[in-house]
């Protein structure tokens, strides 16, 4: 299949979709487009959907570049492939338009698809400034610093310390947990429920928060217990 | 000769970019090393202030990048510090005036000429930024032993890895010892414990490093002050030599607790 560039006009600018097998092929195809247009387009700004591609952060971070050598800013990058959402995220571009406030007020039961069964791994520490969103469940092999953001469907693990600000269960599931080796956060919110850390005593410990009672609750991991 | 590009960044404004790029090149020319700085900072150009070469400004880098004079013509020679050059940003115009791929070829045709290619970056997370990091080796992020501090070079650290220039160097700056002992300072460990990178200098707090930035001599060049001392360790860090770290505690063993009784915090 040939490569395929689409340009179409949205609030926040322009979106081209990038259809192709190749990423290379894609990749060219649009920075040809960009450069025939280059009057046209300098000074604005650009979203691009790489559809199914998986790409890396350097990959996307060189687009990035050569896309401003033209005089136009790349803010966001949307895909169905949680590497591309990752390593977008990871560069600090958007990975979401703006929803229609129509859409706000319904939401799509399809957007529901992956709670509940779909997971991603990250096994790196996450910076402040970084806000990772993601519909299932989360695991991090790493810490959460402060200033950094998790937004999950789901559940989240966390193998290392959590300072920063984690909400599970973000579509509205009560029974969602956040467990952390190191459960230090400067807010957890589980669906609806938001809780702020009590100052840390002593040794820090695994713990588990989940709502009991209408609020968060975290409780240290006890292997006794079942 | 090819030479290494160092780009000293920070996220937040104010913690001593500047002034650790002008004190870590003017260590490498001392010693021998062909540097050249390049200040990335346009629109808000004091590289050349802190170097004390403000007055020798002719051509700007992006006169440089917009072909309006060759690379040689708009390098600045120090006279203190033979090897020693400036590239100076340009003061009327903004970061957009170049782009990363712009860096990227002026760092490569440096690159065979000299040693050391040291790049003063701007301050935040934007295409200044992005322009200071594009033509890196190495990344050398400075922070102060204070909470926002952290934060923004934890912030920048993440971007770092994420355009694959890591692992990034830390540079703690104005460290005082005595705030640290009382607890009213953040301690080296818990930086880094968050930031979890190399520690590759620390810089006590030094008001020689004011009076030389005004006067517009690098403090490393100056023989006495503990600061400078830190940067040439750092310079020396830097070409890969183990130098241990400076002890910071000018009060060692029973004498030195007992003057601390007597004049608490002094240092």
């Amino acid at each position: 299949m040939a490569s395929n560039v689409q340009i179409k006009g949205i609030r926040e600018g322009l979106l081209v979709t990038l259809r192709g097998d190749e990423w290379s092929e894609m990749r060219h195809s649009l920075l040809e487009q960009i450069s025939q247009q280059a009057d046209f387009l300098r000074g604005g700004k650009l979203a691009i959907d790489v559809e199914n591609q998986a790409l890396s952060a350097a990959e996307l971070s060189s687009l990035r570049n050569e896309i401003s050598d033209n005089g136009i800013s790349l803010w966001a990058v949307l895909g169905n492939s949680p590497k591309t959402i990752l390593a977008a995220q990871s560069l600090g571009l958007a990975t979401k338009l703006a929803k229609p406030m129509t859409e706000r007020v319904q939401p799509q039961p399809e957007t529901h698809t992956f709670e509940g069964d779909g997971a991603i791994l990250v096994k790196r520490t996450l910076r402040s400034g970084y806000k990772l969103q993601y519909n299932g469940h989360v695991v991090v092999i790493g810490d959460v610093n402060p200033g950094a953001e998790i937004i999950a469907g789901g559940d989240v693990v966390v193998w290392g310390r959590l300072r920063g600000v984690v909400h599970a269960g973000a579509e509205g599931n009560e029974g969602a947990v956040i467990c952390a080796l190191d459960l230090s956060p400067t807010q957890l919110r589980i669906a609806g429920k938001i809780a702020l850390a009590p100052q840390r005593r002593g040794k820090p410990q695994p713990e588990i928060a989940r709502i009991k009672n209408d609020q968060v609750v975290a409780e240290t991991w006890n292997p006794k217990e079942k | 000769m090819t030479a290494k590009v160092v780009t000293v960044t920070s996220g937040k404004g104010g913690v001593g970019k500047t002034t650790a790029t002008a004190n870590l090149a003017a260590a490498l020319a001392a010693e021998g090393s062909k540097v050249v700085c390049i200040d990335a900072d346009i629109g808000l150009r004091n590289l050349d202030v802190v170097l004390g070469l403000e007055n020798r400004i002719v051509y700007d880098i992006v006169d440089i990048v917009e072909g309006r004079c060759r690379l040689r013509q708009a390098m600045i020679r120090d006279k203190r510090l033979p090897e020693l050059y400036l590239i100076p940003a340009a003061q009327t115009r903004d970061k957009s005036a170049i782009s990363p791929s712009d860096m990227i070829r002026l760092c490569d045709d440096l690159r065979t000429d000299y040693d050391w290619i040291m790049i003063d970056s701007p301050a935040g997370i934007e295409r200044g930024f992005r322009n200071a990091i594009a033509p890196a080796d190495t990344v050398i992020v400075v922070t102060n032993p204070e909470v926002s501090a952290v934060r923004d070079a934890d912030r920048i650290i993440g971007l770092i890895e994420a355009e694959e220039k890591g692992p990034a160097k830390l540079i703690v700056n104005r460290l005082r010892v005595d705030m640290v002992r009382r607890g009213d300072m953040l301690a080296i460990e818990d930086i880094l414990e968050l930031l979890a990178v190399d520690l590759i200098g620390i810089i006590p707090e030094d008001e020689l490093v004011v009076m030389s930035t005004n006067r517009g001599v690098p403090v490393s060049i100056d023989g006495k002050s503990r600061a400078g001392q830190a940067f040439r360790n750092i310079s020396r860090r830097l070409k890969g030599e183990e130098v241990p770290f400076m002890n910071l505690e000018e009060h060692g063993g029973i004498f030195g607790r007992l003057s601390r009784l007597i004049r608490p915090g002094g240092n």
